[in-house]
């Protein structure tokens, strides 16, 4: 409950103790600018102590706020409308913020037509959409979080009794469908038979039907959840409940299933800190960051007790092939699962290109469901 | 005796149409609509202080963040002002058709239709002159909204269909109408992190209001409401409409057409309502999508019944509730409250509001 | 393909959808046709189940309780729906506005105070294990049965004899059907109403109880998708009547379940129709069984949604 307001209240009293200390040295790279100071705000769609995606960033943001000379102000819940221009107007003018991190998809349209009032301020987004001719005070990055999916799909493909996953999605977007496709292509790097089902619930935050859509899987025999929503504490208890494991996505839900949890997919938005600071001590900063494990952009989630030790052995592997690039995510022959090839034997795609990846409506092999998007 | 106290009918809107044109009595009624009122918000803003106290907050200090964040600066009035705009437009489909008797709570599916009707408009117009199609757009979405809730009022009319339940019905039902069109046939796909329809064409997008960052969705609302106040008080229709709002077989013997009335209310203030969203689209997005599902149409419903159905308190009623609105990000910085604290106060004034009204009549003594 | 079961997956994940989406939906039914009955509308019921669901997962939380959960609950409800009727029953007030005012106010309060209560887990309700007979896990996941489902069905069995049968029934009717009446026999409608719908709000509260405390078993602040506001539209879709309430509470919840559970058969487009299916069902049929010369068969006269 007091997950992090009370280490975050401390440090905005200017408590300048150990634990601040050393976590700041543990960000790395920015000891020198030890002596930058300003105040940052961060902005929420939802409540910042989901278990989810507005946690990822709550936590990213206390370990910003950890370095000596930052404060932080936070407002939650403020919808994608005019509400979010005058929340970080709000921030700016009221409380003298310099560096923003509006942190939902749909603030971007609201930061670019604000950033060119405010020139001093940066403009920090989690979504990397920045692109030439954008405004030069913002930011986009993100993690490519079909890594970290790749990684739990090798466990659960290791672990599933019945070959068979689900994957909730909330929305039909490309990075879910990435996602979807990371997992499953790690689940049949090891068991070629194991499939996965999909179920789109069409919102981001409906705890009744992302527990029905749990029940249902499972009903089909899929004993391995995995929910890319807000928030997946309901999919992953439910599960939990139910006897079957499950995965993680955007911060560590690994408390919540102490018996079924394999690993997670987690975000590592701290890297954001970096561009702030940078911002703050007036050196570069790049307008667009992307990047998986190679960049620390992204994570996985300590493994539960029901991943054997040469399964894990097996995962940290495939992560030091993501991090060196020798394993590629989409290697070619991979074919989609109405049986076209979207990728040629023998080619791979690079696990940063980007345009590739923003271009997936389909879904590989072995995952029944559809994108509704071909 | 029975039936005034569970009317699905606005309390003013009951008692004799008549009494409402003589104008010493609409005056006296006025002031104490306006002291009713502001003894109800005074009543509300001290229960919310006392919560606040209990919470471990300094009460003043809490109410001096509120006046600051709502009005104390030049920004705080131009944010109160850009949140006051749409619940201007969405009160209107509360209560134009409160004038005929009907309690509509459809202004959030109506908003969204609109937006909807704002978006076909623009993809289907493109090339236009940009004032001309910023125009069309917002009579298309105030068309669409129009239809929307005059559908309800035809159930009403000709099946007797309930317009409270029908219009919450309807909200549903144009949230997920909306949300398939937007993720399936209209969904732009080279907008890669949320589904939303395609956009309109940039040169149909609305500013804002010269020197001031307050879009011109205000003025709009600011003239609709003007209409409003002028078609309900100083016109033939107005009149029958209140007739037929405060007895509905008085006005089936003076010979008005009910069912026409019912269906022009209702059309009317799904009209507003859909304006709202086609200015969301218009001014704001650009675009339809889950953005414009944020509560504007329910809170419109508040703002009417605050403003006890008259339009022109409308204005004052939505200032102080989007000052509430505005302020509320500044109580969870300064202060750590969670968001719904301005919820929970919106709550708190409704219900002081309502229950002041038991003293009607009895505020200025010897009127009545 | 072990364990697969295709169709009939869809089928009986339906019906579990359908026994665990439906009780909130019957607590809050059954609680604002008490309130319905008396003639009163409490259109507030999903700020009550807001803060039940709340409260609820708070208590269990801090006790480790459910149990206490649910009372604690039902006592938030009923202190929501005493005020609706303490408020209602001044002068000139319109029962609607208010429950929209509830409603905010609701889900304010939970909200603020249920801040702290978005990461803790609590204690849930335990399921009654009744499918034990069969081995196959689907149908013994969707016989785990809770036993506030039990006894939500058990309550609408006993209201709807009550309603009939008792003297207290006969009370409540008459203050919904013929409030004049019941005056000139000396009953105090008002107080009549109050019981009725603090009683209302309890069952609410006991809804929201089950959403935070059984299923999906979570509180966060978009627990309720307005579970209680279309409990409103379900008890005119049931005619005000217990028994129907819970017939029609099955049909909603299923409908519910029904767009997860298509979809892993393969039917993936359309989901948000389907997820409207409950509101466009009753639509129709209040379209269908409304008339405009008479009020809806079953309608409490006294209603102001039946006028």
């Amino acid at each position: 409950m007091a997950r992090s307001s009370i280490t975050r209240r401390g440090v905005l009293s200017g408590a300048a103790n150990v634990m601040t200390a050393s976590a700041f040295a543990a960000m790395g790279g920015f000891r020198a600018l030890a002596a930058t100071e300003g105040t940052v705000g961060f902005i929420y769609v939802g409540p910042r102590d989901d278990y989810g995606w507005n946690q990822a960033h709550a936590v990213a943001a206390a370990s910003i706020a950890e370095a000596p000379g930052i404060s932080l102000v936070e407002q939650e819940r403020v919808p994608e409308t005019e509400e979010v221009a005058r929340v970080m107007e709000g921030m700016i003018q009221l409380d003298g913020v310099k560096v923003l991190f509006p942190t939902s998809f749909g603030y971007w349209p609201f930061i670019q037509e604000l950033a060119p009032k405010y020139p001093d301020v940066l403009f920090i987004h989690a979504g990397g959409l920045w692109k030439p001719g954008d405004q030069p005070n913002t930011i986009g990055y993100r993690g490519y979080m079909e890594e970290p999916h790749y990684l739990a799909g090798i466990a659960a493909g290791h672990l599933s009794k019945t070959g068979k996953l689900g994957f909730i999605g909330a929305k039909p977007l490309y990075f879910v469908f990435n996602n979807c496709n990371g997992l499953t292509l790690g689940a049949r790097s090891v068991n070629p038979e194991a499939t996965t089902q999909v179920v789109i619930t069409g919102e981001w935050n409906n705890p009744v039907k992302e527990a029905d859509a749990v029940n249902a899987m499972i009903d089909q025999g899929v004993d391995v959840i995995c929910a890319n929503v807000d928030s997946p504490k309901v999919a992953i208890e439910t599960a939990e409940r139910r006897g079957v494991m499950s995965v993680g996505y955007h911060t560590d839900q690994s408390d919540l299933a102490p018996t079924g949890f394999l690993t997670g997919a987690e975000w590592n938005w701290a890297k954001g800190g970096e561009f702030a600071m940078a911002h703050l001590a007036d050196t570069e900063f790049p307008n667009l960051y992307r990047g998986g494990f190679a960049r620390d952009m992204v994570k996985i989630s300590p493994f539960g007790a029901a991943v054997p030790e040469a399964v894990r052995t097996e995962v940290l592997a495939a992560r030091d092939g993501f991090l060196d690039g020798s394993l590629l995510l989409y290697k070619g022959p991979v074919s989609d699962n109405k049986g076209n090839t979207v990728v040629d034997a023998g080619t791979g795609i690079a696990n940063d290109d980007n345009d590739f990846k923003l271009s997936v409506k389909w879904l590989v092999e072995g995952v029944i469901g559809e994108t509704g998007l071909e | 005796m029975s039936g005034t106290e569970t009317t699905g009918m606005p309390a003013p809107a009951r008692r004799a149409p008549g009494a409402r044109l003589l104008p010493g009595a609409a005056a006296s009624e006025g002031i104490e609509a306006v002291l009713l009122s502001a003894l109800a918000l005074l009543v509300a803003f001290l229960l919310f202080g006392v919560f606040v106290a209990v919470q471990g907050h300094d009460p003043v200090a809490v109410h001096r963040t509120l006046w600051l964040g709502a009005f104390g600066t030049r920004f705080s009035i131009e944010n109160t002002l850009t949140l006051a705009a749409p619940i201007i437009l969405t009160a209107m489909a509360t209560l134009i058709p409160a004038r005929v008797g009907l309690l509509v709570i459809g202004g959030e599916g109506a908003l969204i239709m609109g937006g909807l009707g704002a978006v076909l408009a623009g993809l289907a117009l493109a090339g236009l002159p940009g004032l001309l199609g910023a125009l069309l757009c917002c009579l298309a979405g105030a068309l669409a909204g129009a239809l929307w809730l005059a559908l309800a009022g035809a159930l009403k009319h000709w099946r007797g269909v309930n317009e409270t339940i029908a219009t919450l019905l309807l909200n549903y039902i144009a949230i997920a109408v909306m949300l398939h069109l937007v993720t399936g046939p209209l969904r732009d796909l080279a907008v890669p992190i949320k589904a939303q329809s395609w956009s309109i064409p940039e040169a149909f997008r609305m500013g804002d209001i010269p020197g001031w960052s307050v879009h011109w969705g205000l003025l709009i609302g600011v003239a609709v409401v003007a209409c409003v106040h002028v078609l309900t008080r100083h016109t033939v229709t107005g009149f029958s409409m209140a007739i037929l709002g405060g007895n509905r077989r008085a006005a089936q013997m003076a010979g008005l057409d009910i069912g026409r009335l019912t269906l022009l209310a209702c059309a009317l203030g799904g009209a507003a309502a859909g304006l709202a969203g086609a200015i969301e689209v218009v001014a704001v997005h650009g675009a339809a999508s889950e953005s414009l599902v944020v509560g504007f149409g329910y809170t419109g419903i508040l703002v009417a019944f605050l403003a006890r159905q008259n339009a022109l308190a409308v204005l004052l009623v939505a200032l102080i509730i989007g000052g509430i609105a505005a302020s509320g990000g500044l109580l969870q910085r300064r202060f750590g409250m969670p968001d719904a604290a301005t919820e929970l106060l919106q709550g708190m004034i409704f219900l002081c509001v309502l229950a002041s009204n038991a003293l009607a009549g009895r505020l200025l003594p010897g009127r009545r | 393909m072990e364990g697969a079961l295709g169709w009939w997956g869809v089928l009986i994940a339906v019906l579990g959808g359908a026994v665990r989406v439906s009780t909130p939906y019957l607590f809050v039914a059954l609680g604002e046709t008490l309130t319905e009955r008396a003639g009163r509308v409490n259109l507030g019921l999903e700020g009550t189940l807001v803060l039940g669901a709340m409260t609820a997962f708070a208590t269990s939380v801090l006790t480790g309780s459910p149990w206490l959960g649910v009372l604690a609950a039902g006592i938030a409800g009923l202190g929501l729906g005493a005020l609706h009727a303490v408020i209602c029953n001044l002068p000139r007030v319109n029962d609607i506005a208010v429950g929209i005012a509830l409603f905010v106010f609701g889900t304010g309060l939970a909200f603020y105070l249920g801040k702290d209560f978005i990461q803790p887990r609590a204690e849930m309700l335990p399921g009654l294990a009744l499918g034990t007979w069969s081995d196959i896990p689907a149908v013994q996941s969707a016989l785990e049965i809770s036993p506030l489902f039990l006894l939500g069905m058990a309550l609408a069995f006993f209201l709807s004899w009550a309603l009939r049968r008792t003297r207290w029934g006969l009370l409540l009717r008459m203050a919904g059907e013929n409030a004049e009446a019941g005056r000139a026999l000396g009953l105090s409608v008002p107080r009549i109403r109050l019981a009725a719908t603090a009683a209302g709000g309890f069952l609410s509260g006991i809804g929201g109880a089950f959403l935070s405390l059984d299923y999906p078993g979570n509180w966060n602040e978009g627990l309720s998708s307005g579970q209680g506001l279309m409990a409103v539209a379900l008890v005119i879709f049931a005619r005000w009547e217990p028994v129907r309430c819970f017939w029609a509470s099955l049909l909603f919840g299923g409908a519910t379940a029904l767009g997860p559970a298509l979809q892993t058969v393969g039917i993936t487009s359309g989901y948000y129709l389907f997820n409207a299916a409950p509101y466009m069902l009753t639509l129709l049929l209040l379209v269908w069984a409304s008339s405009p010369r008479e009020t809806l068969a079953g309608a409490p006269r006294e209603l102001s949604i039946s006028r």
